[in-house]
C-alpha cells in the first residue's frame, strides 16, 4: 500500500469533454494519457514521479475498463524495455521514472528502442530531480536524449501545456518512429492547476488484441546489418520528420513583439521563472504579455534551426536561459548562428550561473543584467540603475544559530536500531569499510550514526564493495534495502558475491516496502495486494542463489540481537558471503495501517495496549549518550527546572510511537536507567483491573510508609 | 496590440501584479505542510481566486526542512502566469511551522521588511546536531526572534504547536488559524472554517486549534516573556522532628551571603531528598566553612561566586548517581501519578510500566560494604564471576508487586549508603577536588571558581560516567599547566567547553595540545 492514496482523486479521471479538471500535475498527466488512447503504462517509482506511479496503481480499475495494461516494473530498465510493445504494434505506451538516475538504469533499453524505432507512440515521462528538493547527483536528462536520438519535450509548467505535450508526444513519436521523452521538473509534477478535459479514449489496438495477432520485423531488431541502417535512418528520415512535425504543429512558441533589439530563448520549463523576472522588471503583465520577444523551446531536442534563425533576425543580442550543465542548447544555438554567418551576440552561461537551479533571484538579476547591458532603454527608470550590491546573507547573525536539518529516519523507524547496533559494534571492534545503498537507510551517513562511505546506485551497495571482497584483516560491510535488492541487487550484488566467493557481510534492510519512494509494495512485502503477488521472503531468494550463511532477524528493534548477529558475521570462520536480513515494517506505513484498526478496536471495547516511552528526569544526567545512538524526532531535550543543573536532559514527546529503540539502546549500550516504557491499556478486563487495583494498594502502602519517615516536598496550594 | 519600438515609452510595471499574493510555507517533514498547502488553495478557489500551489516532494519530507509555495489572485478571463518557487525579497506571507525554520526563511531572503508578514510557531523541533552535543547544543531562540522583528514587516510568532496539541490537533490547523487571524488574506474567517469542514477529517479538533490560533493572532498575542513561570512554592511535609531540623538548616542557609542563599537551599533540598537531614547538615557545615574562606579571599568583591558555585557543584557531587538513587526515584508515589498523567490515563485505563535497566558488576560491587567491595575488586576472578551473574539487560515491571518490591528494597539500602564502597570513593574524590579549588582561592579567585565548575563534566552511568571522570582528570591536569598565568581561568573555562563539545574528547585533546604548546618548555 502506498504512502499516499489517490483513490478519491482518480475518480476525476473519468470526466469528459466540457468539464474542467483540477489537480496536481501528475494527475493531469494520467488524465492526458487516458485521453490519448494509451494502451499500456508502467514505470518505476521515485521522486518526483512516485505519485504518478501511485496514481496509475490507484487508477488500475479504470484503466482495465478501457483495456489498458498497467505494470509496476522491476526497474527503470524493465520499464523502458516494456516500450518494446510499441516497436511492431501500433499501440501507444508510456512509462515513467525518476531522472537522471532512472534514465541511467534505463539507458540500455532506451538506446535499443531508439535504434530500431517504434510504430506506436512511445512516451518516456521523466521526473527531472534537479535543484531544491532533489536527492540525487545533479545531471541532465538532455544528454540521454541527444545520445540515443530521443526527442525531448520540456513544456511550459502548467497543466494545459503538459497535457498537450502528452498528445503531441505520442503523435510526434508516431510521425517519426522515434521514442519521445517528456521532461517534468520537481515543482511541475506537484503544481496544482486546471485544464479543460476531453473524453477518455480506449486504445484502438489493445495489448490483448496484439497477443492474438503476433508480428515481427527483422529490420527493427538491433543486430547488424539492421543496426547500421538504423543510424542512417535516424539522421536521414526521422530527424527531418521531427523538424517538420515540430514546425507544422508549432510546438515551440513565440511570445511578445515580433521585432525587437533583444530576445530570450528558453527551455519551456523555464517559462514561468522568466516571466516572473520580466514582471518584476516591469516588462510583462500578470498574464505574461511581454515586451521582450521570447522563443520558448517546448521541444528542447532537436532544435529547429530555421525557427531560431528567424527569431534572431533583426536582434542584436539573444539570452539563452538553460538550466543545468553542460549548456548543450546554448552551444548548439551558438553553432547555428556561426554556421549561418550571423553576428548576433549570444549571452548564456557567461552571465547566468553555470551550475545550479535558476531560482527567482537568479532570474531576476540575470535578466536584469542582460537587459541593462543590451537594451537599457526597454527598462523602466527604476530598473536601469546598476544592480544594488548583492546582499548574500540578509541575517548574518543567524549563521551559527540556525541548524542544518537534513532528512533523517522517521519517529519509530525500524532502520534506526540497525544502525544503532552497527554503531555499537563500531565502538567495540573499530570502524569497518562500509558501503551504503539508495533508500531511507542512506540517512545512516548523517549524524548521529555516520556509517557508510559511498552510494553507487540502487541495489549496488554490496557490489560497490567488490574490490574489498577478497578479504583481509577486517571484513567489509555493505548495506542494501529491500527496494534495491529486488531492483537488481539480487543478481548484481548478492548472486555475484556468491560467484566470486566474496567474504564480506551484507545487511539487507527489509522494511516491507519500497519505503523511500512512498511505500509501494514489492515482491517481499507482507501485505496482501489484490493485483500483485507478494510475500516472497528475501532470505529464501538469497539462499536460492547460493548464500549459505544467512541470518533472518524478524524484529530489528532487538538491538542486542542485531549487534550479536553482526559481530558473528564479522568474526565467524565461515568464508563466503554472509547475509543478514533485518526485517521490520516501515513505521510510517505501519502507523497508517494500524491506527484506524486500533481506534476501531478501542471503540468496540476490545483490550488494546498503546506503548510510549518516557524518561525519569531526575535519573537523566544530561550526557546525551542516548541521542548519539538515536536521532529520533520524538527523543528530544528540555531544560530541567532546577538551578543545580547545567545541561538539558532527555525528553520524549507525544509523537513517540513506543517502538522500543530508546530502551533497547540504553540496555545494549549500557547507558542509563532513565528510560521506561509505559503501556496504556484500553478496556482492561475485569480481573485484570481487580489485580491491578490490589497491586496499586500494596505498592501505595509501601510508598506511604517510606514517605512518612522522611521529608517530601509538594507544591502548596 | 501594436508595438512601438521607439524605446521612449515610460514603462510602469503592471499594477495588477500587486494583486498576486505569494505565500511560502517552511516546515519540517512530517508536520503536515501539504495539508496546509491544500487548504490555502481550496480557500482561494472558493473565494473566486485563481491559485497555483507547488511543493518539493521526496526525501526532504522525511523529517528534513521542506518548503511549499502558493500564489493567488482574483480570477479573470485569462489565466495569470504564476511562479513555481518563492523568490528572495518577493514573498508576502511566510509561514514557518517551527522557529528555526523561520530563521532559515530569513537566511534565504524570504522575509523582507517592505512586504513580508511572518507567521511562525515559536516552538522548537530540535535538529539532530543540537541533540548530540554532550553539553548544551541547543540554538539560541532569541537571536531568531530578534531577527524576525527586524526583517519582517509584521511578525506573528507564538507557540502554535502547543496550541494545536491542546486542541487535540496538529500544527497545520493552528497555522491556518494564525493566517486567518493575521488578516493578510482578503477572505472572511468563516470561509477558512468552511475549508476545514470540507476537508472532512478530524474537523472538530482542527476547528478548535484554528479558532484558538486565529483569536491569538488577531489579538497580537505573543508567548509569555517570563521563561520560568512563577511556580507554586513547594511545601515541606514529614515528621515534625525532621521539619524542625529542616527549618534550622534553612535558617543557616539564610545566614549565608545573599547571592549564595538560593543555590544553598536548592542543594539542601536535593541532599535531604537524596539521603537525609544529617547528610544535608554535613553539606551545610562544608558550605559555611567555604563561605568563611571565600570572605577572607575577598569574596565580597566577587559576589561570593566561589561559595555559590561550590553550593551548586558540591550538592551535585554529594548526590552522586547510584543504583539506590535510581531505585528511590522510581518507587516514589508522585512518579506513578506523573506517568498516569503523561499517558492520559483515566479510570477506564490501566498503565503498565517497564523499567529498562542493565546493571553490571561495577554497580553490584559499589553496593557492597566498603571492606567487602575492596576485597572483591582485588580479586579479578571473583569480579568476573559476579559480572557473569548480574551483567545483563533487565526489563522489570514496576507496576507489579514483585518488580516494585525489588526496587523498593534497593532504595532502602539508602540507610547504609554511607558505609558502602561507592560512598567512600566519592567522598575521597570530592575532598581532592575541593582541596585543590580552595587552595587556589587566595592566589587566583577566578581560577578557583572555574576549578569548581570542572565537576560539571562528571555525569552519566557506567561507560559514560567513566568517560566523564577521565575528562575531569584531564581538565584538572590541564589547569595545573596554566596555574599562575593571568589567563588561567579563561583557559580552564575553555577546557570545560571543549570537553562538552564532543563525546570522545577530541576537542578537549586539541585544547590541551594548544596549552602544552605554550606552557611546556622545550616543545616548539
Amino acid at each position: 500500500m502506498a504512502e499516499r492514496s489517490f483513490k478519491k482523486e482518480v475518480e476525476q479521471l473519468r470526466i469528459g469533454a466540457g468539464e474542467t479538471f483540477r489537480g496536481e500535475g501528475i494527475l493531469a498527466i494520467t488524465k492526458a494519457l487516458l485521453e490519448n488512447g494509451v494502451g499500456y503504462v508502467g514505470g518505476y517509482q521515485g521522486a518526483p514521479i512516485s505519485h504518478l506511479m501511485d496514481v496509475l496503481a490507484d487508477a488500475e480499475e479504470l484503466m482495465a475498463e478501457l483495456g489498458i495494461r498497467f505494470e509496476a516494473n522491476a526497474s527503470e530498465a524493465a520499464a523502458a524495455a516494456m516500450l518494446a510493445a510499441s516497436v511492431h504494434y501500433p499501440i501507444r505506451g508510456a512509462v515513467t521514472f525518476k531522472s537522471t538516475v532512472g534514465t541511467n538504469v534505463a539507458s540500455d533499453a532506451l538506446a535499443n528502442l531508439a535504434s530500431g524505432g517504434v510504430t506506436g507512440g512511445a512516451l518516456v515521462i521523466v521526473g527531472e530531480d534537479y535543484g531544491e528538493g532533489s536527492s540525487i547527483m545533479q545531471e541532465r536528462s538532455h544528454a540521454f536524449a541527444m545520445k540515443s536520438q530521443i526527442w525531448l519535450l520540456d513544456p511550459r509548467p502548467n497543466l494545459p501545456s503538459i497535457t498537450e505535450a502528452v498528445r503531441h508526444g505520442f503523435e510526434l513519436s508516431e510521425a517519426t518512429n522515434t521514442p519521445v521523452m517528456l521532461q517534468l521538473r520537481i515543482r511541475c509534477c506537484h503544481v496544482h492547476g486546471a485544464f479543460e478535459a476531453k473524453d477518455n479514449v480506449p486504445p484502438s489496438l489493445t495489448v490483448r488484441d496484439a497477443l492474438a495477432n503476433p508480428r515481427r520485423d527483422t529490420n527493427r531488431i538491433v543486430l547488424p546489418p539492421a543496426s547500421f541502417n538504423h543510424e542512417k535512418e535516424k539522421v536521414e528520415k526521422r530527424w527531418p520528420a521531427a523538424l517538420d512535425y515540430i514546425r507544422t504543429h508549432k510546438l515551440n512558441e513565440f511570445f511578445g513583439p515580433e521585432t525587437g533589439k533583444v530576445g530570450i530563448a528558453l527551455q519551456g520549463g523555464m517559462y514561468n521563472g522568466v516571466i516572473r523576472a520580466l514582471q518584476r522588471l516591469g516588462l510583462a503583465d500578470v498574464h505574461g504579455d511581454t515586451d521582450v520577444p521570447l522563443y520558448v523551446m517546448n521541444v528542447a531536442y532537436p532544435i529547429v534551426e530555421d525557427e531560431f534563425l528567424d527569431f534572431c533576425t533583426g536582434k542584436d543580442a539573444v539570452l539563452v536561459v538553460e538550466e543545468g550543465q553542460p549548456n548543450y542548447i546554448e552551444q548548439n544555438l551558438r553553432a547555428i548562428l556561426h554556421q549561418a554567418g550571423r553576428n548576433q551576440t549570444v549571452v548564456g552561461k557567461d552571465l547566468l550561473p553555470k551550475a545550479g537551479e535558476y531560482t527567482g533571484r537568479i532570474m531576476f538579476e540575470g535578466l536584469g543584467d542582460f537587459l541593462r547591458q543590451h537594451a537599457q532603454d526597454l527598462l523602466p527608470a527604476a530598473m536601469r540603475a546598476p544592480n544594488e550590491p548583492k546582499e548574500i546573507d540578509p541575517v548574518p547573525q543567524l549563521r551559527d544559530v540556525v541548524p542544518a536539518r537534513p532528512p533523517g529516519f522517521c519517529t519509530g523507524c525500524p532502520e534506526r536500531p540497525i544502525f544503532a547496533a552497527m554503531k555499537l559494534v563500531e565502538n567495540e571492534m573499530g570502524p569497518h569499510q562500509t558501503s551504503a545503498d539508495i533508500g531511507c537507510h542512506l540517512f545512516s551517513i548523517m549524524p548521529p550514526f555516520e556509517i557508510g562511505g559511498t552510494t553507487m546506485g540502487y541495489g549496488l551497495g554490496p557490489a560497490s564493495n567488490a574490490a574489498f571482497d577478497g578479504g583481509g584483516d577486517k571484513r567489509p560491510i555493505s548495506i542494501i534495502g529491500d527496494g534495491g535488492f529486488w531492483h537488481n541487487g539480487l543478481s548484481s550484488s548478492i548472486g555475484n558475491a556468491v560467484f566470486n566467493k566474496a567474504d564480506g557481510v551484507t545487511i539487507v534492510v527489509d522494511n516491507y516496502y519500497s519505503a523511500a519512494t512512498g511505500g509501494q509494495d514489492i515482491l517481499s512485502s507482507r501485505a496482501n495486494n489484490p493485483t500483485k503477488s507478494t510475500q516472497h521472503p528475501i532470505a529464501k531468494a538469497v539462499e536460492a542463489v547460493g548464500v549459505e550463511w544467512v541470518r533472518q532477524i524478524d524484529r530489528t528493534y532487538d538491538v542486542g540481537k542485531v549487534q550479536e548477529t553482526l559481530k558473528e558475521a564479522l568474526t565467524t570462520d565461515y568464508k563466503g558471503p554472509k547475509v543478514i536480513v533485518a526485517s521490520s515494517e516501515c513505521m510510517l506505513n505501519r502507523q497508517r495501517r494500524e491506527k484506524p484498526l486500533r481506534a476501531a478496536a478501542i471503540k468496540e471495547g476490545r483490550r488494546v495496549e498503546r506503548p510510549k516511552f518516557g524518561v525519569d528526569e531526575d535519573v537523566c544526567t544530561g550526557d546525551h549518550a542516548c541521542m548519539r545512538l538515536s536521532g529520533c524526532p520524538s527523543l528530544t531535550l528540555k531544560m530541567p527546572d532546577d538551578p543545580l543543573r547545567d545541561d538539558p536532559i532527555a525528553h520524549i514527546d507525544q509523537s513517540c510511537v513506543g517502538c522500543g529503540n530508546c530502551g533497547e539502546v540504553a540496555d545494549a549500550a549500557v547507558l542509563c536507567p532513565s528510560f521506561y516504557q509505559a503501556d496504556l491499556v484500553h478496556n482492561p478486563g475485569k480481573w485484570e483491573r481487580r489485580r491491578a487495583d490490589w497491586r496499586r494498594r500494596a505498592i501505595g502502602w509501601l510508598q506511604d510508609r517510606r514517605a512518612s519517615r522522611r521529608l517530601t516536598w509538594e507544591a502548596g496550594a | 496590440m501594436t508595438v512601438q519600438d521607439t524605446g521612449l515609452v515610460t514603462r510602469v510595471p503592471d499594477a495588477r501584479l500587486n494583486d498576486i499574493i505569494k505565500i511560502a510555507v517552511l516546515a519540517v517533514g512530517g508536520q503536515g505542510g501539504g495539508v496546509l498547502n491544500g487548504w490555502i488553495v481550496s480557500l482561494a478557489e472558493a473565494n473566486g481566486y485563481a491559485a497555483q500551489a507547488t511543493s518539493v516532494a521526496g526525501v526532504a519530507q522525511r523529517t528534513g526542512a521542506t518548503i511549499y509555495y502558493v500564489e493567488m489572485m482574483p480570477e479573470g478571463a485569462r489565466n495569470p502566469v504564476f511562479a513555481l518557487a518563492p523568490a528572495e525579497g518577493d514573498v508576502d506571507i511566510l509561514m514557518a511551522a517551527e522557529l528555526m525554520e523561520a530563521g532559515r526563511a530569513m537566511q534565504r531572503g524570504f522575509v523582507t521588511p517592505d512586504r513580508t508578514t511572518l507567521i511562525a510557531s515559536s516552538h522548537r523541533a530540535l535538529a539532530t546536531s543540537e541533540k548530540i552535543v554532550p553539553g548544551s547544543g541547543i540554538s539560541d531562540p532569541t537571536a531568531v526572534l530578534a531577527a524576525a522583528r527586524e526583517q519582517a514587516q509584521d511578525a506573528i510568532i507564538f507557540d502554535l504547536e502547543t496550541m494545536a496539541l491542546n486542541a487535540g490537533s496538529v500544527i497545520s490547523a493552528s497555522l491556518f488559524g494564525a493566517l486567518a487571524g493575521s488578516g493578510r488574506l482578503p477572505f472572511p474567517v468563516e470561509s477558512f472554517r468552511d475549508t476545514i469542514r470540507a476537508s472532512g477529517r478530524g474537523v472538530e479538533a482542527s476547528l478548535r486549534a484554528f479558532d484558538a490560533a486565529c483569536a491569538a493572532a488577531k489579538e497580537g498575542y505573543s508567548d509569555p516573556q517570563d521563561v520560568a513561570p512563577a511556580k507554586p512554592q513547594a511545601e515541606v511535609h514529614g515528621p515534625e522532628k525532621l521539619v524542625r531540623r529542616w527549618s534550622a538548616l534553612v535558617a543557616r542557609a539564610e545566614a549565608l551571603p545573599v547571592p549564595v542563599q538560593d543555590m544553598a537551599k536548592a542543594g539542601l533540598r536535593k541532599l535531604t531528598e537524596y539521603q537525609d537531614i544529617p547528610y544535608a547538615e554535613s553539606y551545610m557545615d562544608q558550605l559555611e566553612a567555604i563561605s568563611a574562606q571565600d570572605k577572607d579571599a575577598g569574596g565580597t568583591e566577587h559576589n561570593f561566586a566561589f561559595t555559590e558555585t561550590a553550593a551548586k557543584y558540591l550538592a551535585n557531587a554529594m548526590a552522586y548517581d547510584d543504583i539506590i538513587r535510581v531505585a528511590d526515584i522510581k518507587t516514589r508515589k508522585a512518579r506513578v501519578a506523573r506517568i498516569d498523567q503523561e499517558m492520559g490515563a483515566t479510570d477506564d485505563h490501566l498503565v503498565q510500566v517497564t523499567e529498562y535497566v542493565h546493571p553490571g558488576a561495577a554497580e553490584f560491587v559499589s553496593l557492597m560494604p566498603a571492606p567487602l567491595g575492596r576485597f572483591t575488586n582485588n580479586r579479578p576472578g571473583l569480579y568476573r564471576f559476579i559480572d557473569r551473574m548480574v551483567n545483563r539487560g533487565r526489563r522489570i515491571r514496576t507496576d507489579r508487586f514483585g518488580g516494585f518490591f525489588m526496587f523498593y528494597l534497593m532504595a532502602g539500602l539508602r540507610r547504609w549508603r554511607r558505609s558502602l564502597l561507592r560512598h567512600q570513593e566519592e567522598v575521597a574524590h570530592i575532598d581532592d577536588w575541593l582541596t585543590t579549588a580552595k587552595g587556589r582561592l587566595s592566589q587566583d579567585y577566578a581560577l578557583a571558581v572555574e576549578t569548581l565548575k570542572i565537576r560539571r563534566l562528571i555525569k552519566g552511568y557506567s561507560d559514560t560516567h567513566a568517560r566523564g571522570l577521565a575528562k575531569f582528570d584531564k581538565v584538572m591536569s590541564g589547569t595545573l599547566l596554566v596555574e599562575g598565568r593571568d589567563d588561567a581561568a579563561d583557559w580552564t573555562a575553555r577546557l570545560i567547553a571543549a570537553a562538552l563539545a564532543d563525546p570522545e574528547g577530541k576537542a578537549l585533546d586539541g585544547a590541551l595540545e594548544t596549552i602544552r604548546s605554550f606552557t611546556t618548555v622545550g616543545r616548539a
